[in-house]
């Protein structure tokens, strides 16, 4: 194979063994890689009842046919397991080095599989695989962790751990990459706990096999000619990160305050992306093979390291009403050393500032760090109580809606399927409010970014109050985001970058034949057998919908006052566009026409 | 009249965060932009009172314009 390294490693922690299978040819072709490939293998493999946290579930991690190749941004690798969080399928992806180092390996995926009866570490150098006590590292940061990893390992290996947040099977816990990068979201570092698996460590000294040389480079330069030549991956990102879209967001008056209560916030300067560059930037922090580098290294004269990301300045700032930046800073250092999602734990934490304030949490339940919206110094406390599940922390730990069910409030939690909604308040942006509602893995803002066209005016200005269009754009969107995430690749490369450019990159690669339209439909098969799986999870089309806030509630001010997301006109032609019934189910047509087996 | 800019990521550079630009009754984002010597190339995103707006649209005054170059993220 081509693109392909050909080969899977499979690791039965139960036994305390692992075994090399050949990567099946035909099922590439169907579904690409990194989450399709991996989203087709867990389905064929678990019962989609399974238990997330018990044994049997799997924990796979996936490359695509880009990953470790010269491609721009081709380092990237997903998480695929059935999430403790949503209940759905979960994949999420992260960049960094370990994607790539794992390809080099010779591997195009692990599927961990079992649950070790102490704590464990996979340790690979190419064809050497073992599993290696790691009753040294248990309880460990994951700084901590990987510095003693690294001191242990082959050099210039690649460091992939947990904290003590996946350890102690938080329902938002992260798998930390290269200390610092998160497959963040929907609870996979807890299935990795729960298998007693603290880290997997890896270096190789293989290439990756091309199928034509000559049209590869020829399509990276290209590629990387236009990722340098627009303005979002050539400039504006460069300079400032992702930070740089707390202005946007904020003026446009969709930029949730207090826990969604507010939809603008008027200290949002001081936590912008323009502060971030002047005050606490370093340096940029790019991803293996990246020309756009958007990841920042920000230093305060508390901590230093990584980030933060916008969604993260959104989930302790404007959501938590902090416009201390500092804070935040802070706040997101906990995150990657705990390994908690940024999201999911800003926003838990919004949610119990909300349930303070409403009179549900008590004074005597908050160890001297009152919840109060716009206290900085208890975003980093109850981050890292959190992370330790200390005090009330070890309710939060479980994520904003089951936080919420203890005072039967989880109505106020801003969730989709009980994962937290990221940063912008879908009332004033119908497409996005859409795509949040039939988010295969919960709220998510990546898996279809519909503020690409309804703020950023990427690839074209769309109104964002309009629903004319919104269905039809939210499927294209998903769909090529869904082949984006199985290619290797990293999905801001999209703000420069079109379906045909995949499809003769990943053809280059790995000599199978792709166009536009077959991209495409790969998207859309793959997103169709995450539906299958949520399905036969028990996550039923009720749940395609959004916190009653936002349908109910009108935005209260600011420039977008008076409007809430109109999900039930919009949701009939989304369901009609995808091939489903009107109940929300695929029709045998659909996956026949797909090429699934029902 | 008097036209309250907002001015973001790059196009900050020897202009400051916020500025008042002073133009004629019914002057457009255009000539705004003109007096700022910003080039209409160089925006990428401009609001007219935190909604879209165009280029050409006659301003009143109290108007309050966000004008942003091409950025992104998420």
């Amino acid at each position: 194979m081509f693109g392909y390294q050909g080969k899977i490693l499979r690791i039965d922690l139960s036994a305390g063994k692992s075994k090399v299978e050949q990567l099946d040819e035909k099922l590439a072709r169907e579904y690409v890689g990194g989450r399709g490939l991996a989203t087709k293998y867990f389905f064929d493999e678990v019962p989609a009842t399974v238990d997330a946290l018990s044994p049997e579930n799997k924990l796979i991690m996936a490359t695509g046919p880009l990953s470790g190749t010269p491609t721009p941004t081709g380092g990237r690798y997903m998480v695929v397991t059935k999430s403790p969080l949503t209940d759905t399928i979960a994949s999420s992806n992260s960049g960094g080095y370990w994607g790539a180092e794992l390809k080099f390996a010779g591997y195009d995926m692990i599927i961990v599989e079992g649950k070790s009866d102490k704590p464990v570490y996979v340790a690979i150098e190419d064809d050497r695989v073992e599993i290696k006590d790691a009753a040294h590292l248990w309880g460990k940061v994951v700084s901590e962790a990987t510095d003693i990893l690294e001191k242990e390992s082959p050099e210039k290996s690649r460091i992939l751990a947990i904290g003590p947040a996946g350890e102690k099977l938080s329902r938002i816990a992260s798998v930390m990459n290269d200390k610092s990068r998160a497959a963040g979201r929907s609870g996979v570092g807890a299935v990795m706990g729960s298998k007693n698996l603290k880290a997997i460590v890896v270096r190789g000294h293989k290439t990756v096999p091309i199928a034509d040389e000559a049209a590869l480079k020829e399509t990276v330069k290209e590629s990387t000619k236009k990722i340098r030549e627009n303005g979002v991956t050539g400039e504006g990102l460069p300079t400032y990160g992702t930070a740089v879209l707390v202005n946007i967001i904020n003026e446009n008056g969709v930029f949730p305050t207090n826990n969604f209560q507010l939809s603008q916030f008027s200290l949002a300067e001081n936590i912008s992306g323009e502060s971030l560059a002047e005050k606490y930037l370093v340096r940029k922090d790019p991803c293996y093979r990246c020309p756009i580098g958007c990841g920042r290294y920000t230093k305060t004269d508390k901590v230093e390291g990584g980030g933060p990301e916008y969604e993260t300045i959104w989930a302790f700032g404007g959501d938590c009403g902090v416009s201390d930046l500092e804070a935040v800073i802070e706040a997101n250092f906990w995150c990657n050393e705990m390994g908690l999602d940024t999201i999911s734990a800003g926003a838990t934490i919004a949610m119990a500032m909300e349930l303070y304030q409403k009179g549900f949490i008590k004074d005597e339940d908050l160890d001297g760090v009152p919840l109060e919206f716009g206290n900085a110094e208890a975003i980093v406390a109850w981050t890292k109580r959190m992370g330790l599940r200390e005090g009330l922390g070890d309710m939060m730990a479980e994520g904003s809606y089951r936080l919420g069910d203890q005072y039967g409030m989880s109505a106020l939690s801003m969730s989709v399927k009980k994962q937290e909604m990221p940063a912008y308040d879908p009332r004033a942006i119908q497409g996005q409010g859409l795509q949040y509602a039939t988010s295969n893995r919960g709220g998510c803002h990546v898996r279809g970014y519909l503020i690409s066209p309804e703020i950023l005016g990427l690839p074209e200005k769309l109104d964002r109050f309009a629903l004319d269009g919104k269905a039809t754009w939210t499927k294209i969107f998903q769909d090529l985001t869904a082949f984006i995430d199985s290619s290797g690749l990293c999905l801001f490369t999209s703000f420069a970058m079109g379906a045909d450019d995949y499809a003769t990159m990943v053809e280059a690669a790995t000599g199978m034949k792709w166009d536009a339209a077959e991209v495409l439909k790969a998207g859309n098969r793959i997103w169709n057998l995450e539906r299958l799986f949520n399905l036969a999870a028990g996550v039923d089309p009720s749940q395609d919908t959004l916190p009653p806030r936002l349908l109910n509630d009108p935005i209260a001010e600011g420039p977008s006052a008076g409007h809430v997301t109109r999900l039930a006109e919009m949701l009939p032609e989304y369901y009609d566009l995808r091939g489903w019934s009107p109940e929300g189910i695929p029709t045998a047509a659909t996956l026949r026409e797909l090429g699934i087996e029902g | 009249m008097k036209i309250k800019v907002r001015l973001f990521a790059t196009l900050r550079e020897h202009r400051g965060k916020e500025v008042l630009v002073d133009v004629e009754e019914s002057a457009t984002p255009l000539d705004v932009l003109l007096v700022l010597q910003i080039a209409s190339g160089d925006v990428a995103i401009l609001l007219i009172n935190g909604r879209d707006g165009a280029l050409d649209a006659p301003l009143v005054p109290g108007d309050v314009l966000s004008v942003f170059p091409p950025v992104g993220g998420g």
